[in-house]
């Protein structure tokens, strides 16, 4: 499987679409996290909503690094580490190099193997560069506004690192399971972006009204994602600041355990899959 | 005995309620190129995905290198081309092998090797999405032999090319054959296969319906007899041979002789007063023989 974890680096890190996701998730975490807050600050905000002030601004600051880091990741990082996950896999049947790497000789299951460890360690990657460029960012709003510098506790930061990781490599492995099943990345994409970003937000809605669907909803990998930033001091939609996406539907432990299942579930599946079906 | 590499007893795939391999009995000796003949949709391309384990047999065994197809040990061993060429499109042609040595645990120098053998040096830093097809398919031989591989399967390799580029493509597969490989190419050219091949399996509609050198699929040539009357000419040919070697085909007479009983035949058709137009040998083109194995109803038998 080594050779494997090597060989997809090798793909994942020549490609330009990992680099343009890349990118684009460090200017949506900087847009949502920094620069929108601070100009709600400065009053500059035309929208309907007034300045909502000190409030944005605390967000901005090194103090609440953490949170702010991983506000993003159940809803826009949520979806490009779901399209990461997605390319991955699918592209392998697009260009029908599936056939050439099970040929190669490795087991089916160390090829798979070895890309969702690769992904998992580009999501890591990816997470601390996030927290790199967000921390640079507060302390730039932190220096025009006059405002302290206090970082975080460790113990808060790996928290937050820990928690970013699991929600972004569990909507990946989701991407990757998609990839695997429908053999194909436009499908795939559609599917998953759909369930995260419409899917989701609609049950949500219909979740504090519908017994049921509130059952429903605390079990929903997007819920129990925007459910662990929340716990984690993140604060969630409708309230002042507050983060689409982030909700306070479960705990932290509940929306922990859930992530993990669906993650460990999304690898499991692909495997199956993989390993039982015609190459065709 | 010949060692065997590929050997099937009854290999079948179905999909559905479609037939696509029907019970396939496919022997491949070392050291050979084997010609797997078959006119497109014939099931070829099935055969070799079964042998490859990427796709699972419905019914009947296949061992290849002695092992069961998919076996790791036995995959190391053989190089393949399986239908069109695959590539990432994003990295060179030198990139797309090195990441296909990773997979294979081959040293990162046979990538070079391999580049140098299928002429493509010069263009190896290049992305292999601007690879002309002639381009891609020789790099997709690159690809299969990045382990040295003792068996080589390659489906329809030719396909898509220029004349030019189809000559070239069975120079090299001659050369892999001659250079102690054992090579099972599948084609629907039977030309192409006539001049690599030293033996062919001939497939149509998912049935084997011939195995053997080119000369055995040919078989024996014979006398071609035009003569008035045809029915009298018949019967003076059968009594000097037997009824069974003399056939009607086409408004001539078939007689399966050797070529140096022309002059004999010719004389006794003279004296029993019977006008001879033309006497020759004949010898069916492969073509033919083609044509007539891989009609529907000799196949039904
Ligand atoms: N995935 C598939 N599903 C259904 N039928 C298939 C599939 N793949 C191949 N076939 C059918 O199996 C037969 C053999 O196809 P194939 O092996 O590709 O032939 P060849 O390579 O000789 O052209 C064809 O009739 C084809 O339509
Ligand atoms: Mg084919």
């Amino acid at each position: 499987m080594n050779a494997s974890v090597v060989a997809e680096f090798m793909k994942l890190v020549k490609r330009p679409a990992t680099w343009l996701i890349a990118v684009v998730w460090m200017l949506l975490t900087l847009v949502f996290g920094y620069v929108f807050p601070y100009f709600s600050y400065r009053g500059t905000s035309t929208g309907p909503g007034e300045p909502v002030g000190e409030q944005a601004l605390s967000g901005a600051l090194p103090a609440e690094l953490a949170s702010t880091a991983i506000q993003g990741m159940p809803l826009f990082a949520g979806a490009l580490a779901l399209l990461l996950g997605v390319l991955a896999t699918g592209s392998e049947y697009g260009w029908d190099t599936v056939k050439v790497l099970l040929t190669q000789g490795p087991r089916r299951l160390s090829v798979l193997g070895g890309k969702l460890v690769a992904l998992a360690v580009l999501m890591l990657a990816i997470v601390l560069a996030t927290f790199v460029v967000d921390g640079a960012a507060s302390v730039v709003v932190a220096s025009i506004t006059d405002s302290p510098v206090n970082w975080p506790p460790f113990g808060e930061l790996a928290r937050g690192v820990g928690a970013g990781w699991l929600i972004v490599v569990m909507w990946c492995f989701g991407g990757a399971f998609l990839g695997t099943m429908l053999r194909g990345t436009a499908l795939a994409v559609d599917v998953g972006l759909v369930w995260a970003l419409a899917i989701e937000n609609l049950v949500r809605a219909f979740g504090s009204v519908v017994d049921f669907v509130d059952v429903v909803q605390r079990y929903l990998p997007g819920t129990n994602a925007g459910s662990l930033v929340a716990a984690l001091g993140g604060s969630a939609q409708g309230q002042p600041g507050g983060t689409p996406g982030v909700t306070e539907v479960v705990s932290g432990t509940h929306a922990a355990v859930v992530l993990g299942a669906y993650l460990i579930a999304f690898a499991v599946l692909a495997c199956v899959l993989l390993r039982r079906r015609d190459v065709l | 005995m010949t060692e065997l590499l590929v050997r099937t007893d009854d290999l079948t795939k179905r999909y559905g309620e479609r037939i696509a391999v029907d019970h396939i009995g496919l022997q491949v000796r070392r050291g050979e190129v084997y010609g797997f003949l078959g006119p497109n949709g014939a099931g070829k391309t099935t055969t070799l995905r079964m042998l490859l384990g990427l796709v699972r047999a419905s019914a009947g065994t296949a061992r290849v290198l002695g092992a069961a197809p998919g076996n790791p040990a036995a995959l190391a061993r053989i190089g393949m081309l399986v239908e069109s060429p695959a590539f990432y499109p994003y990295l060179s042609g030198r990139d797309n092998l090195r990441v296909f040595a990773r997979y294979a645990k081959v040293p990162g120098s046979k990538v070079d090797e391999a580049l140098e053998t299928v002429d493509l040096t010069e263009r190896a830093k290049d992305r292999a999405s601007s690879y002309s097809l002639g381009m891609k398919q020789r790099l997709g031989v690159a690809a299969a032999l990045l382990k040295d591989p003792e068996l080589l399967i390659l489906d329809e390799p030719t396909n898509g090319l220029d004349p030019a580029g189809m000559a070239d493509m069975r120079m090299l597969i001659r050369r892999l054959g001659t250079g102690g490989h054992t090579v099972l190419l599948s084609s629907h050219l039977l030309g192409e296969v006539q001049q690599v091949c030293d033996r062919v399996g001939v497939i149509s509609q998912g049935v084997l319906v011939r195995q053997g050198t080119v000369r055995e699929l040919r078989g024996h040539g014979s006398l071609r007899v035009v003569a008035e009357p045809l029915d009298e000419a018949n019967a003076v040919t059968a009594r000097m041979f037997g009824a069974e070697r003399v056939s009607v085909h086409e408004s001539a007479l078939h007689v399966s002789v050797d070529e140096d009983a022309a002059p004999s035949v010719n004389r006794e058709l003279v004296l029993a007063g019977i006008a001879v137009r033309s006497i020759g040998w004949h010898e069916r083109s492969l073509e033919e023989i083609f044509f007539e194995m891989t009609a529907p109803e000799e196949v039904a038998k």
